[in-house]
């Protein structure tokens, strides 16, 4: 198998799992969802300079071949990025929960213990009682 | 070089060291905070009109950040489009920021003024920026500063809505990288107008991935213009925001439909293989589909905000019909639109707000409620606000579609477009005409309004909204003008190709 297939794969096996859980219901899922799909896309930007192994990034007379250092650049602007985008959903959501008492992205009112199967153990209907 | 020089990269440095001084200051003198913040956005209004007087010859400015050469370095370019853009932005910025102060909603949570100049570094940075991963980057630091601003004033309606809208810019933002990502690799450059020379050359095999990146691009813009399917987003988004945060808003969408303007003929033009005018097919139909989803919208809207909200995704997409004819006739008649219809979705935004400070429980609802103060001002407000909205003369709105109507008359594909634009209007002048009467005519409940506000001071900003747009009217000559030669230059990508791949490396 050769090195492309590998990287290849392993970006489109991350992004199916990114896509199906973001679709799920529930933020905790969705931020998850979120982080793989970014990760792939890193993957994917890092590989737009076509893959090359064993090559310096910084061209020189002296070298013949090297890598291409721009997506580099670029992934680490995307990884900054999005590290911080996923620290910013992941407080938003933990807040939006404690605030609604949902943890649903649509924010109905359904009880999360009821999900969980075990929705006789709370009697709340998931109003929020809290101060 | 002197400051005239660095004319184009001030709009994105003022916003950039006005926000941490705000930031700074805001928590010992406050007052402080305030007047940096109003002078931040008055020098970007002057600097950007400086702009305009000097591209309004053709003239196309490329600066080349750090003096790196074009197609390596990271190049700003104000041409036409970008200096009417900028004007906007610092039109709309102050008067939200008047009536965020007047009526005291940058005390409802911290950073407020930070996080506002923040956001226009972004919209600046934008529109100017002639590299797509630097849009990108503009993209997020709008973003960023929009979460804050959108959930500004906390509550659970709006932390609801904030974690649908943050999810729903991540997956867009993940697309958009994929989308640079490929284009990238086929083409070996960021630079726009580097790769609208470039894009050519993409060999036969390739022109399949090419075409794919195009559409990805596309949809990204299309989902930050909140273009039908893509818009299911906003309404609950706008509608919950704080009303001085939802009026700035009103040019958020705008940045889509701008990238969209910028990027198809400068990189998928003619030229382009299997990726020429690639939006072009789906652009028609998705546009009349959100001009009659917005209108529709705005006739069965529950309160003013929510009506508001609506009015923007049918604005646009009655401003899409206008672009997608990609000829200058229409494109240019969509321009005058744009800056119309911004200023027209803010004033409705700001006299939702009037109205709900002055209902009290009855907030901005589409029901009758007890007589409220200075109901007849409102009201006058609300009428010009909604005459300006579904484009009923004497305002600029009616001004906008008529040139629309007028520009798609020579496209195949006319009886759609007009068809669509006159029917959305009616149902419009219908839905706002049901709101008003419920709202300012009919009285529901005994005794009077809650104490509202008892000055008519925040009815200050929603009056300078309107007055831009009589005055959008009343110079249409001028404007129309300009708008047509803007878009002239955008449709012709190898005028800018050579101001920013020649004189910028100089």
């Amino acid at each position: 198998m050769s090195y492309e297939f590998l990287v290849a794969s392993a970006i489109g096996v991350l992004v199916a799992g990114g896509i199906y859980l973001a679709l799920r219901a529930r933020t905790f899922q969705v931020v998850l969802g979120l982080t793989l799909i970014s990760y792939a896309v890193n993957l994917f930007l890092f590989a737009s300079g076509r893959l090359v192994v064993g090559r310096p990034p910084i061209w020189d007379k002296a070298v013949s071949d090297y890598t291409d250092p721009l997506p580099q650049a670029l992934v680490l602007t995307a990884i900054v990025i999005t590290f911080g985008m996923t620290a910013f959903v992941v407080i938003l959501s933990l807040r939006s929960f404690l605030e609604t008492g949902s943890d649903h992205v649509d924010g109905d009112k359904v009880p999360c213990d009821a999900q969980d199967g075990m929705a006789g153990s709370i009697a709340e209907d998931g109003e929020d009682t809290r101060p | 070089m002197t400051l005239a020089d660095h004319l184009p990269i001030l709009p994105v440095i003022i916003p950039a060291l006005a926000a941490p001084i705000v930031l700074l200051v805001m928590r010992r003198r406050p007052v402080l905070g305030v007047v940096v913040s109003v002078a931040s956005c008055l020098t970007m209004l002057a600097t950007a009109l400086a702009m305009m007087v000097q591209v309004s010859d053709g003239t196309i400015l490329a600066y080349a950040v750090g003096e790196w050469a074009a197609p390596f370095g990271i190049v700003l370019v104000a041409d036409r489009l970008a200096a009417m853009m900028l004007v906007l932005t610092a039109s709309l910025a102050l008067i939200a920021l008047l009536h965020a102060l007047v009526t005291r909603a940058d005390r409802k949570g911290w950073h407020f003024l930070a996080l506002f100049q923040f956001q226009l570094m972004g919209l600046n940075g934008a529109f100017l920026t002639g590299d797509l991963f630097n849009l990108f980057v503009f993209f997020e630091v709008l973003l960023i500063a929009s979460y804050g601003l959108m959930l500004h004033g906390q509550g659970s309606a709006r932390l609801k809505a904030g974690v649908q809208y943050v999810v729903v810019n991540l997956v867009g933002s993940s697309l958009f990288l994929i989308a640079l990502g490929m284009l990238y690799a086929l083409t070996g450059t960021l630079n726009m107008a580097d790769m609208g020379l470039r894009v050519a050359a993409v060999p036969p095999e390739d022109q399949g991935l090419l075409r794919i990146a195009a559409l990805l691009l596309v949809s990204v813009f299309a989902l930050k213009a909140a273009v039908a399917p893509l818009h299911l987003w906003l309404p609950r988004t706008y509608a919950v925001s704080t009303p001085a945060v939802a009026a700035l808003f009103a040019i958020m969408t705008k940045v889509g439909v701008y990238s969209l303007i910028r990027v198809v003929p400068q990189v998928f033009g003619e030229g382009a293989g299997a990726a020429a005018w690639v939006p072009a097919p789906y652009l028609l139909p998705a546009a009349i589909v959100s001009a009659v989803i917005g209108f529709a919208g705005v006739f069965v809207a529950r309160s003013l905000s929510e009506q508001a909200a609506y009015a923007v995704i049918g604005s646009t997409g009655t401003l899409l019909i206008a672009v997608a004819g990609w000829s200058a006739g229409s494109l240019g008649a969509g321009l005058y639109y744009l800056a119309h219809s911004t200023l027209a979705a803010a004033a409705l935004f700001l006299v939702a707000d009037v109205v709900a400070r002055r209902r009290g429980a009855f907030g901005d609802n589409a029901s009758p409620g007890p007589v409220f103060a200075q109901r007849g001002g409102v009201a006058l407000l609300f009428m010009a606000a909604a005459i300006a909205a579904t484009g009923l003369p004497p305002l600029s709105g009616f001004i906008g579609k008529l040139l629309i109507l007028k520009s798609v008359a020579a496209l195949p594909d006319w009886g759609w477009a007009w068809g669509v634009i006159l029917g959305t209007t009616f149902i419009g002048v219908v839905g706002f005409a049901r709101v008003g009467s419920a709202v300012f005519w009919k009285t529901a409940g005994e005794g009077t309004a809650p104490a509202g506000p008892a000055t008519r001071a925040d009815l200050g900003a929603p009056a300078i909204a309107l007055g831009l747009l009589v005055a959008l009217a009343a110079g249409a000559g001028w404007a129309s003008v300009y708008a047509d030669a803007a878009a002239a230059q955008v449709l012709d990508p190898a005028q800018s190709a050579r101001a920013v791949l020649t004189e910028a490396g100089q």
